[in-house]
């Protein structure tokens, strides 16, 4: 296209985001030098979405699909509920490359990027799952192996971007079947502008019994993320997919829309966990939604902390009889964070049991909305639905609030919703303190209690991460 | 050195209504003192004050530790400074594990210097401790993962209780109604239980209806509370095995105003209140 791509690849595209980070940045404080080599211009029109299907060396129909999609991004207007949101389209970047290769093996990673992995703490999980790991790394993988027993099982885990490459017709089939772009206005743009993000299929009766992760994170001022991921549990397979974000803190908005879409067929089994710690100014907006065949079993573990607004809903189809879904959604608002969160179950079929569990703590000022929809459809005999939402506040100047919607078009169903909502129990601290804890210690006990639920379902390293996030918060070191 | 705990003239409302008119007492390490009194007199009232409850506000008097003035003190102060108490009715902390607790509480209490995001007792030496502890008091080791006092039965919340007291090994400790609710045999093993963790080393006031608790820890006073005032204090073991035995009907007679006192607490308009 029209701009010259070696021109734009000796720039240090993000010098200005280097400067515009120090001093803010947050108690991760990563934030290292990247030498991007292409950075796409401010804004999102066809030109620009022409400019990353090239880049990218897409097939013809991918690029229709992108430049269909942002038709329907233009046409669509904001949606009228959940947070209120203030972005500039145009003042975006929405497609940054970072090194020329993927690397191959760990040694082929870059020093630098290395670093930023370092501070994330990652080496944990990535001496463990250091063959399994991929990391997207501004709007790329940039290191990513596969386990040689996966492969020798027939599993694939690669990035999006070269899946469309080398396993073009099993993606093909899939794709944007879930989520078409039409779905909803942040759906088509990231249909249009999506980079990075896994793809994944596990073979028929295949059972991976290790975690596979992913962790994403932003680290260019203005630089949007819209991975796309898109996950295909074969009959009988099991997996468990992790995916963690932390982000360095910027003083102008931010945006990170992503697409995850999930299959799973008969008998199959898969959890998608999620861990995400935006910096303050990112907007949040994602689509996730899983399909679930005969008896199988999809659940979202889904841990909100920290962005300006999150508006994130994941999702589950009960498609047919046995089908289970579950959803385990919490989210931590703070001051001037919006928490717009939630689930949705739909039983198309009969017999298919679904549960949504959401927990929601705000503070020094934070707003969290619990937004969940259960939906039964007409013939839905004998579904049963539970949905459980409590929310903690711990101060008076923050806020919780729940929207939930039941619709049901069939007689025989069983549908249970309790909702709870208390201010930190001046009991439960008083009790604490009593015992000699401070009452900062106090409060991050009962939060942390709180959250257990969650936490308890999260592999180990996640889990260490996610009460050490907590307490970052509730000393306000954080967002 | 002898330690002592000095209530005087303490008077204490309760959402603005009083509720002690003018508590003296003085206890010393060592002593055991029953406070005993009809429901709704006061007792655990006075506890909770000196505990430091934010909502149980001194209007009047003074609460000292030793030389220390307590009220000055925030409740964790409190609790490092030496002042424990069992509550009656301990609430749920769901989430909260036993262990990670008293880990957090046990390392406070002995390093009252103790800054926030300091190192705890490591947890080998604390497991250790705590199980022994537990092994001690007959208490399943399966107790240290539940939550704090979260689906416990009455008897097994009175236990959690007390495995704090033997953790945190206090000067001076409150035990309020820690035999209530309880059958004779786990009164008897409380009381065991309480002296010999050590009971007799701290100062103990036993706030009871009965002698059972007493049995093993024998009060050198006991203190009678009507109408937010103590009326009378007398022999340990026979004032306590007197109301025991023949409730507080002399002690109403004897003390009409006060009589008239607790009668005007005991018609609260609201219905729901937790003491
Ligand atoms: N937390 C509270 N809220 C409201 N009223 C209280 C509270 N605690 C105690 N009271 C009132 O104070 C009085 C004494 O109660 P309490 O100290 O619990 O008595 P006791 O322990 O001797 O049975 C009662 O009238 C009770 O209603
Ligand atoms: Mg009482």
């Amino acid at each position: 296209m029209a701009t010259d791509l070696n021109a734009s690849k000796t720039t240090a595209a993000v010098g200005d985001a280097d400067t515009a980070a120090v001093g803010e940045i947050n108690k991760y404080g990563f934030h290292t030098e990247t030498k991007a080599i292409f950075k796409a211009r401010k804004g999102v029109d066809a030109e620009i979405v022409n400019q990353i299907s090239d880049m990218k060396d897409e097939p013809e129909w991918m690029r229709k699909f992108r430049l269909d999609a942002l038709k329907i991004f233009e046409s669509k207007p904001m949606p009228k509920w959940g947070g209120s949101i203030d972005i500039d389209f145009q003042d975006i970047y929405y497609y940054l490359k970072p090194t020329e290769e993927q690397g191959k093996t760990w040694d082929d990673v870059p020093q630098e990027i290395k670093d930023t992995f370092e501070k994330l703490g990652i080496p944990e999980a990535e001496k463990k799952f250091l063959a399994g790991v991929k990391a997207q790394f501004e709007s790329e993988v940039v290191y990513g192996s596969l386990k040689e027993e996966l492969g020798e099982q027939g599993v694939i885990f690669t990035d999006t971007d070269t899946a469309v490459r080398e396993h073009s017709d099993l993606l093909r089939e899939y794709f944007a079947t879930i989520i078409p772009p039409h779905d909803n206005k942040f759906a088509a743009l990231n249909s249009a502008v999506w980079s990075g993000g896994s793809f994944i299929y596990i073979p028929k009766g295949v059972k991976v019994d290790f975690p596979l992760q992913a962790y994403f994170r932003i680290n260019a001022e203005n630089m949007g993320q819209f991975e796309r991921t898109l996950i295909i549990v074969d009959e009988g397979a099991e997996i468990h997919y992790v995916e963690g974000c932390t982000a360095p803190m910027y003083t102008t908005e931010s945006l990170h829309s992503a697409v995850v879409e999930v299959i799973c067929k008969r008998n199959s089994r898969c959890r998608y966990t999620t861990i995400q710690n935006w910096a303050n100014n990112i907007y949040n907006l994602v689509t996730k939604r899983a399909v679930a065949y005969q008896d199988a079993f999809m659940d979202w573990v889904d841990g909100n902390l920290g962005s300006r607004l999150t508006m994130k809903y994941p999702a589950v189809y009960l498609m047919e009889p046995g089908a289970r879904g579950e959803i385990l959604s919490i989210a931590f608002a703070s001051g001037g964070q919006h928490q717009d969160a939630g689930a949705k179950i739909v039983h198309c079929a009969p017999n298919t049991t679904g549960q949504i569990i959401s927990k929601s703590i705000s503070k020094n000022g934070g707003r969290a909305s619990y937004r969940g929809l259960v939906r039964v459809e007409n013939g839905a005999k004998g579904a049963k639905s539970s949905v459980v939402c409590d929310a903690l506040i711990l101060d008076a100047e923050s806020q919780s609030d729940t929207y939930p919607y039941i619709e049901v078009a069939e007689q025989d169903v069983t549908i249970g919703h309790e909702a709870s909502v208390s201010r930190i129990g001046e009991e439960q601290l008083f009790y604490l303190t009593s015992r000699g804890l401070s009452e900062a210690e106090a409060s991050t006990l009962i939060v942390n209690g709180f959250i257990e639920p969650l936490v308890k379902e999260l592999p180990m390293e996640y889990a260490v991460e996610m009460n050490r996030l907590i307490q970052l918060q509730m000393e306000g070191s954080v967002g | 050195m002898t330690e002592t705990l000095r209530i005087t003239n303490l008077h204490v409302s309760v959402e603005g209504k009083p509720i002690l008119h003018g508590v003296n007492l003085k206890m010393t390490r060592g002593e055991t003192h029953a406070l005993m009194g009809p429901n709704g007199s006061g007792k655990s009232t006075l506890g909770m004050a000196i505990m430091g409850h934010p909502k149980y506000e001194v209007t009047q008097g003074a609460i000292t530790l030793n030389d220390a003035n307590i009220l000055e003190m925030a409740p964790n102060e409190r609790a490092r400074a030496g002042l424990f108490m069992a509550f009656q009715r301990p609430v749920a902390i769901p989430g909260v594990k036993m262990a990670d607790f008293l880990r957090h509480a046990t390392t406070n209490v002995r390093n009252p210097e103790r800054k926030e995001g300091e190192d705890l007792i490591p947890m080998r030496e604390f497991r250790k401790e705590l199980r022994s502890r537990m092994e001690q008091l007959s208490i399943d080791p399966e107790f240290a993962r539940r939550y704090v006092n979260d689906g416990f039965s009455g008897g097994e919340m009175k236990r959690a209780e007390i495995l704090q007291l033997a953790m945190l090994q206090p000067k001076f400790a409150i035990l309020d109604e820690t035999d209530s609710g309880l059958d004779a045999d786990a009164v008897r093993l409380a009381s065991l239980s309480i002296a010999d963790i050590g009971g007799a080393d701290m100062g103990l006031l036993i706030i009871t209806h009965h002698d059972k608790l007493l049995e093993h820890n024998h009060p050198d006073y006991t203190h009678v509370m009507l109408g937010g005032r103590i009326v009378e204090t007398g022999n340990g073991v026979e004032l306590a095995k007197e109301l025991h035995d023949h409730g507080y009907d002399r002690i109403r007679g004897a003390y009409p105003d006060a009589a008239a006192n607790h009668e005007a607490m005991e018609k609260p308009n609201q219905t729901e209140i937790a003491s």
